[in-house]
């Protein structure tokens, strides 16, 4: 990506969140009510688009090769066992990247 | 100002998770290959945290303006709930609520959401340091963490998958809090779908379309049953 398309990118990234910050007061002073949909969407998005995320995180992980693929699941789990223990943000994220890492570093796949 | 007083104890919980969470952006973003100044950049003019870790992916990867947009979009849909929220009590707030509307992050919507200053206090006030707070915060840690990057002499292998973590994580939590997961089956499912026919540079659009797709034709019974995390 040439600097003029890395600021393209990122100017469309802003004006997207401000698009999405702004809707709800604008329409709300012109035409009273936010359109049913826009309001489903906002409830109903999330939870799919954090899911859609985590795959897109995923996304070059090849899961034909065995020492690709197990780091990421141990890690995974890792992150998730953490996480139901002690609901921990943080602690969730740091952990799981540290035992990734050591799985890596160790090269024990 | 006893506006500032109240609205910077209230935003201390925001403090130590903006910090720490902007701090992990920056090494990340400097790990992973771009500016000293771009992750501080990011934070001035995206606020956003989960969409500017997707934003260094993309800047490392082929100029794609239409899903670069497009994935903005779905992952920032979320503020349409927080505006909703939001309109009846920034109503008045006169030119700040410009500002309120600019920093209307996740952290500064639960924060001001719940605050209930005592009378004699502006409101209004407080809701805008809350904010302003907030993203200072961001993007002091963003700017810490870029620096930190910078100064390491070398971040080990396997950093990245901090954003794998991060996703989850929040995944996590909007799973625990809802009742049915039949949004969060249909984002994982037509995005393993999609990454099964495109390849990995190109199957967002199609699985962002097929999502809307799917919530969309299942409106009804999504609604009906309920179920969101709220």
């Amino acid at each position: 990506m040439t600097f003029k398309q890395m600021l393209i990118t990122i100017l469309l990234c802003s004006g997207a969140t401000v698009l999405t910050r702004l809707v709800p007061f604008a329409a709300f002073s012109t035409r009273k009510k936010l359109p049913s949909f826009l309001d489903y969407l906002g409830k109903a998005l999330p939870s799919a688009v954090f899911g859609m995320l985590v795959v897109y995180c995923l996304k070059d992980v090849n899961f034909l090769s065995v020492s690709d693929t197990l780091p990421e699941i141990i890690a995974i789990a890792a992150v998730i066992g953490l996480h139901l223990w002690k609901r921990s943000m943080m602690l969730s994220m740091v952990g799981g990247t540290i035992v990734y890492m050591l799985l890596l570093h160790f090269a024990i796949f | 100002m006893p506006a500032f007083r109240y609205a910077f104890s209230a935003s201390l919980p925001v403090l130590t998770g903006y910090l720490s969470l902007g701090i992990a952006y920056g090494i990340y973003a400097r790990a992973e290959g771009v500016s000293v100044w771009l992750p501080t950049l990011m934070a001035l003019v995206i606020y956003g945290g989960s969409l500017e870790f997707v934003t260094i992916t993309m800047l490392l990867s082929p100029f794609a303006p239409v899903q670069a947009f497009a994935m903005a979009l779905v992952i920032q849909a979320r503020h349409l709930f927080y505006g909703i929220s939001m309109l009846k009590k920034y109503k008045g707030a006169g030119w700040k609520k410009a500002f309120l509307i600019y920093w209307l992050s996740d952290e500064t919507f639960a924060v001001a959401f719940s605050v209930h200053p005592p009378s004699p206090i502006d409101k209004y006030w407080v809701y805008f340091f809350i904010s302003m707070l907030d993203y200072i915060y961001w993007a002091s840690g963003a700017t810490l963490g870029s620096i930190a990057g910078s100064i390491l002499p070398a971040v080990p292998d396997g950093l990245s998958f901090i954003m794998t973590a991060m996703f989850l994580v929040i995944f996590l939590d909007q799973w625990l809090k809802e009742k049915k997961h039949y949004t969060a089956l249909i984002g994982i499912l037509c995005a393993v779908f999609c990454r099964f026919l495109f390849s990995s540079n190109t199957f967002m659009l199609p699985s962002m379309g097929l999502i809307l797709v799917l919530l969309s034709a299942f409106r009804k019974p999504i609604e009906k049953e309920g179920g969101f995390a709220s």
